[in-house]
């Protein structure tokens, strides 16, 4: 028991207590259905966009996403310059109005290769929580509808999984996979299916021993309406969440990851790359330094953002 | 008690035995030979390949070289030579581990002595500024990637101002960059933490009790409140250092401080798969280490846990593990 609160320390990395925070609050006190003091009803899809759209950081967060990925998708035709495209003349350069954020150690135009840059983060990002999501939902899932030996076995299976901090357990499927863009999506995907399977496991406990599971039994509800209008909603909103979460944990993971060169590797400007590269010219061209680190943390801090609201207008508990 | 420190470690084992053989096994897959890798570059007869694969003892059917592997790692805690150079890899690990563990246990404790305070600050003045801005700092220290923190780092106080060294080893202020840029990211995260934690605390009943019996708010807060609140916030510690001994591996490539993540991660770049092997067991079995020390503490601290498995104990056993 106490390993699964472990999990739901680890699983809010750097977040604050919403559900299932330190495996207390789903133990403690139902999550039921309150009335808001607006008119729309907690859970549907208009009560969750009026919280995610009043809320100043979502928006910010939604509006610096959308703007990443028009630029990354236009950026062949908006930046004056390639992204491999090399001008040897302005080798190092800092910003100026050619370079508007200056160029590399082979004079490549930093903007248009940190724009180009984020579809591989955002890439990396959301194909390695797709992966995460489907095989770790799935065995959740699985785990907490059978329990028994099933349970046991998943369980046994994932603890393997975490007997790594994650950053070497990433490292450790890429030194078999070997580097690339979709190695790194696999390993990065493996590394977070224990997260979301143990996640999952403990929504399907928690709700099923809930009083308002019972209390819908106790009037006759059918199990079909049970399934589709108390379960599943209530299983799936701690997981939206998550998903928010784990893309941006992913972006960070894949710069680390391609940043000690097991990830993308270099020319290909992936942030991380970059940033390994621009290592050696620190002392000389520190804007090589930092460009590549703010998108990275714009990209991040976005997902984040979104994720937190997500949880805000997910679980009505904590409204307050 | 014992009890539970026993079941603890009844279901540690098995689990560092298969991380042992799943590491063995996936690096036993990975594509190239490990007798061409470790006759070095340059073309190879198969002759003379065949003679090193028959040295390395890589003609033995898998599972006996897995037996072989395991057995050394059980009874001498050996995990071989590497594959490249040669050298003993549990020599090289007991040179390096010291300084991963350095900068982890630095990481930790700056961690505590600034995110415990402020954590509780922030939580007993919730929503006034001194919250907001401190919410804002961590938001922002959450995004940042370790190694870029401690490239800016670098660049900041090594390279401009010159007050501190910006790579290798040697006294005290050569750790100071590496543990904050280890420590910042995991600190905002524990700040927030400790602060819902607090929060959670002082919302409960038990603080509106000790409110009513006219204690002062100081004696509420850290008499009543902390001690509670401390609880979970053990568990997130130990989760912490946890990510913070992973997260030292990064740190050490850009500071150039000889510990395991520079050998782990030339070990992958020149496939070194015993290296790889080793390196990585090593670090799980200390994670795991970490990890059980932590929920002994809990079970210790929390007379609830201790309450709740006695009590599981007498009805027989009903796990929900």
């Amino acid at each position: 028991m106490s390993r699964v609160e472990n999990v739901g320390a680890e699983k809010e990395v750097g977040k604050e207590k919403k559900h299932g925070g330190h495996g207390k609050m789903g133990r403690h006190g139902g999550r039921g259905h309150k009335k808001s003091s607006e008119s729309l009803k907690p859970g549907s899809l208009a009560y969750i966009w009026h919280s995610i759209s009043h809320n100043k950081g979502a928006v910010m967060g939604m509006v610096l996403i959308v703007l990443i990925v028009l630029l990354s998708i236009l950026s062949p035709y908006l930046c004056r310059w390639g992204y491999a495209e090399l001008d040897v003349l302005n080798a190092k350069s800092g910003p100026s109005l050619t370079h508007l954020l200056g160029c590399d150690e082979l004079g490549r135009d930093l903007l248009s290769r940190v724009l180009y840059g984020a579809r591989y983060t955002l890439y990396i990002g959301l194909a390695g929580t797709a992966l995460s999501v489907v095989i770790g939902v799935t065995l959740g899932a699985i785990a907490g509808y059978f329990g028994g030996l099933v349970d046991s076995c998943v369980m046994r299976f994932l603890d393997v999984f975490q007997a790594f901090p994650q950053l070497i357990l990433a490292m450790a499927f890429c030194a078999v996979f070997g580097s690339g863009l979709n190695n790194c999506v696999a390993a990065l995907g493996l590394t977070g299916i224990a997260g979301f399977a143990r996640l999952m496991r403990a929504n399907i406990l928690r709700i099923r021993d809930m009083e308002y599971i019972e209390a819908s039994v106790s009037i006759n509800c059918p199990t079909r309406k049970i399934i589709t209008g108390h379960i599943i909603p209530n299983a799936v909103s701690p997981i939206i969440v998550e998903i928010a979460m784990s893309i941006s944990r992913n972006g960070l993971a894949s710069s680390s990851l391609s940043f000690l060169g097991l990830g993308v590797r270099p020319p290909y400007p992936e942030w991380g790359a970059m940033l390994a590269g621009a290592r050696n010219y620190i002392r000389d061209c520190p804007h090589m330094v930092i460009v590549p680190g703010v998108f990275i943390v714009i990209c991040v801090l976005s997902f984040n953002l979104i994720g937190d609201a997500l949880r805000d207008a997910l679980d009505p508990k904590l409204k307050k | 008690m014992i009890r539970y420190v026993v079941k603890r470690l009844v279901i540690l084992i098995p689990t560092l035995l298969v991380v042992a053989i799943i590491m063995f096994t996936l690096m036993d897959f990975v594509p190239g030979d490990p007798a061409v890798i470790a006759l070095g570059s340059g073309n190879h007869t198969q002759e003379e390949i065949e003679l090193k694969r028959e040295s390395m003892g890589l003609n033995k059917p898998y599972i006996t070289r897995l037996g072989e592997y395991l057995g050394n790692l059980i009874f001498h805690f050996d995990f071989g030579t590497s594959i490249v150079d040669g050298t003993q890899i549990k020599t090289a690990i007991s040179d390096r581990f010291p300084n991963t563990l350095k900068i982890a246990l630095g990481s930790i404790l700056v961690t505590i002595i600034v995110g415990l305070p402020l954590g509780v600050r922030t939580a007993v003045r919730a929503n006034t500024w001194e919250d907001k801005i401190s919410l804002f700092i961590t938001l922002l220290l959450d995004c940042m990637p370790s190694f870029w923190v401690g490239l800016l780092l670098v660049l900041l106080f090594a390279l401009k101002l010159g007050w501190l060294p910006s790579s290798g080893v040697g006294g005290l202020k050569y750790f100071v960059l590496p543990v904050i840029a280890n420590s910042l990211g995991g600190l905002a995260g524990f700040t927030r933490q400790t602060r819902a934690s607090m929060l959670e605390v002082i919302r409960s009943d038990l603080v509106t009790t000790a409110r009513s019996k006219g204690l002062s708010e100081r004696e509420v807060i850290y008499g009543h409140a902390l001690p509670n609140a401390l609880i979970p916030i053990i568990t997130i510690v130990g989760m912490r250092f946890g990510q913070m001994l992973g997260g030292a591996t990064i740190i050490e490539v850009i500071f150039s401080i000889p510990g395991l993540g520079p050998y782990l991660v030339n070990g992958i770049g020149s496939q070194d798969y015993t290296v790889v092997t080793g390196g990585i067991i090593f670090i799980a079995f200390s994670f795991a280490i970490i990890m059980l020390l932590t929920d002994l503490v809990y079970a210790f601290v929390d007379p609830r846990i201790k309450a709740q498995y006695v009590a599981r104990n007498r009805k027989g056993g009903r796990k929900d593990e």
